[in-house]
């Protein structure tokens, strides 16, 4: 599972781009998601919105639902993931970099961080 | 000719089960009441028709024999069960005492149209969540394959398969209830006895005849249509194939449900408004998916036959007696297809269509339309009043529709910095990644022109010049 982790005041602040620096990085992620599924690599992928759109839930001592937010301060947040089915961590960390560089302003890569995490498995069947 | 060959035999048999699907299916249904339990039989009924007819030959009436097979499926599966779990009294009951040794073949005819219908309004019964009522209508009425319904809906098949199960549950305890003025319903709910609540079953599954019951029914059905129909036209980047599929599959139930009922105005209006707003499809959207608005779209691209079809039909219908909400919509859309470009659209006539919509439901939706068309023929100050009216509406609040609108509105009347905070704002409250990028994209081209290199900006002051 790939994670794209921004600062909530970091370089991830598509809305205040250049036109045209969106539209980049727009058309980046759409391909980016296109080749990663053209070679049986993508599992799901997905866009969250914006942490003043979150709540925190907990629940209260009878079950009911606790909410709680918005976050707009939210130090760091998960604005999307990938996961990909791969054959080693190798290739799981060079998809990461290819997405760490999508375009920014002026075409720059933004290099922000992704975060990897392996999904855990069923227990192979030869245990059970 | 040359011989039908083994694959040919199949396709045709194919075709022919799901075309008799759902009249088997409600027949069985109405007859024994508990929905999962018949479509499992149906199922097997229909694996005996693909495994034996290839070999046989396809039976005179197929229908009946697919309702026989069932029926005898299902009579086998309840006593089994019962058996099991020491239920004998509702197996006696469940079972008319006049089917219980045979089943009469069903003849077709009339009974073949309330088929299909009972099905249909068993599917989106009311009751149900619209996506339980998606699902299953899908299932029971389209023949779509759970895997087939999962992949449309972006789900795992378990997931799918909980919430067609879940449903036909809801199904099964409503048709329990009775009708809401049954005495019954109240001593269902009470006590728990089989005997009960089987007095108390069977009045949901009749007919309404005619008038405000059927009326009422009808309405949900489309309702569960039309969701259908958007749920797949609102088609998101890499899904879009199976997605449209679910636009198709409502428009072909909208054609059968048309055909069934072809005296409903309403039902004629939503095909009419289905084919209207599809006929844009090839258009709606670029080659990476983004939003193309409709002011902006190739209208080359848009399909003629369906716009001509669309056309037609509410053409016809509209003089048939009072005109209702949806043909009003339809009527709408039509405007905008039969205008050859942006600025020819009749906008006059699309707010004249709109302010009878408005006056007629409480839609905020109808209300935010009638907001554009307003803008559209009067100017943009019209129109904000106008969203200003609605914009304490609780429905709205929140709905990133609300500053979308308000965005095109302000930009048109010169407020650039109001449009962009619309347009980011908006940006923020859209579920769907397309929309983000659209209004991303309108804020960025507002803001530009602040940022705009000295180029730019002189351009514009020797506009201002020149005046």
């Amino acid at each position: 599972m790939l994670m794209m982790n921004t600062p909530g005041k970091g370089p991830y602040q598509i809305a205040s781009w250049p036109k045209e620096d969106i539209a980049r990085h727009i058309q980046f992620m759409m391909s980016f998601a296109t080749k990663l599924g053209a070679a049986g690599e993508l599992v799901a992928a997905e866009g969250l919105s914006g942490p003043d759109q979150a709540k925190r839930v907990r629940a209260a001592a009878d079950g009911a639902p606790i909410t709680d937010g918005v976050f707009p301060e939210a130090k760091e947040f998960l604005v999307g993931y990938w996961i990909v089915d791969v054959d080693t961590p190798e290739r799981a960390y060079q998809i990461a970099a290819e997405a760490s560089a999508a375009p920014g302003v002026g075409g720059k890569p933004l290099n922000m961080a992704i975060e990897v995490r392996q999904v855990m498995t069923a227990p192979p069947a030869d245990a059970l | 000719m040359p011989a039908p060959t083994d694959s040919d035999v199949a396709a045709t048999i194919g075709r022919l089960l799901r075309e008799v699907a759902p009249q088997v299916l409600g027949v069985v249904v109405r007859r024994y009441r508990d929905f999962a339990a018949c479509e499992d039989a149906v199922q097997e009924a229909f694996i005996a028709a693909a495994t034996q007819w290839p070999g046989e030959g396809v039976p005179e009436n197929p229908r009946a024999w697919l309702i026989q097979v069932a029926s005898r499926r299902i009579t086998d599966h309840v006593r089994a069960e019962a058996a099991r779990r020491h239920r004998e009294a509702i197996v006696v009951s469940l079972i008319p005492p006049d089917e219980q040794i045979a089943l009469a073949a069903d003849t077709g005819g009339a009974t073949e149209r309330d088929d299909t219908l009972d099905l249909l309004f068993m599917s989106c019964h009311p009751a149900l969540s619209p996506a339980s009522a998606i699902a299953l209508t899908l299932r029971a009425v389209g023949g779509l394959t759970t895997a087939e319904i999962a992949r449309a809906f972006l789900v795992p098949e378990a997931t799918m398969a909980q919430r067609v199960s879940r449903a036909k549950q809801t199904i099964y305890l409503e048709t329990l209830k009775g009708s809401p003025d049954s005495p019954a319903k109240s001593s269902a709910r009470r006590s728990r006895a089989p005997l009960t609540r089987i007095k108390a079953s069977g009045v949901a599954f009749e007919m309404p005849e005619a008038g405000a019951a059927l009326g009422a029914r009808l309405g949900s059905v489309m309702h569960v249509l039309y969701l259908m129909f958007s749920e797949g036209y609102a088609a998101s980047q890499g899904s879009e194939i199976l997605r449209s599929d679910l636009s198709g599959e409502a428009l072909r139930l909208t054609r059968l449900l048309h055909g069934l009922v072809p005296d409903e105005t309403e039902v004629a209006g939503l095909l009419a408004l289905m084919l209207l707003t599809d006929a844009r499809r090839a258009a709606r959207t670029g080659p990476a998916g983004e939003i193309i608005p409709l002011d902006e779209q190739d209208r080359t691209a848009w399909d003629r036959e369906a716009i001509a079809e669309g056309v037609a039909l509410i053409t016809e219908t509209w003089p048939k007696g009072r005109v209702g909400p949806v043909q009003l919509q339809a009527g709408s859309a039509a405007v905008h297809d039969e205008a050859a470009r942006a600025d020819e659209t009749d906008w006059p006539q699309i707010l004249a269509l709109y302010g009878v919509l408005s006056r007629m439901s409480d839609n905020p939706m109808v209300a935010l339309n009638h907001a554009v068309a307003l803008a559209m023929v009067e100017g943009p100050a019209a129109g904000l009043a106008r969203l200003d009216e609605i914009a304490s509406d609780p429905r709205l609040a929140g709905h990133h529709r609300l500053d979308a609108v308000r965005g095109h509105l302000l930009e048109r009347a010169g407020d650039r910095t109001g449009a962009i905070a619309c347009f980011r704002r908006a940006a923020e409250q859209t579920a769907s990644t397309a929309e983000r990028n659209y209004l991303l994209l309108q804020a960025a081209r507002l803001s530009d022109v602040d940022r705009q290199v000295p180029g730019g900006r002189q351009r514009r002051t020797r506009a201002a010049f020149s005046k």
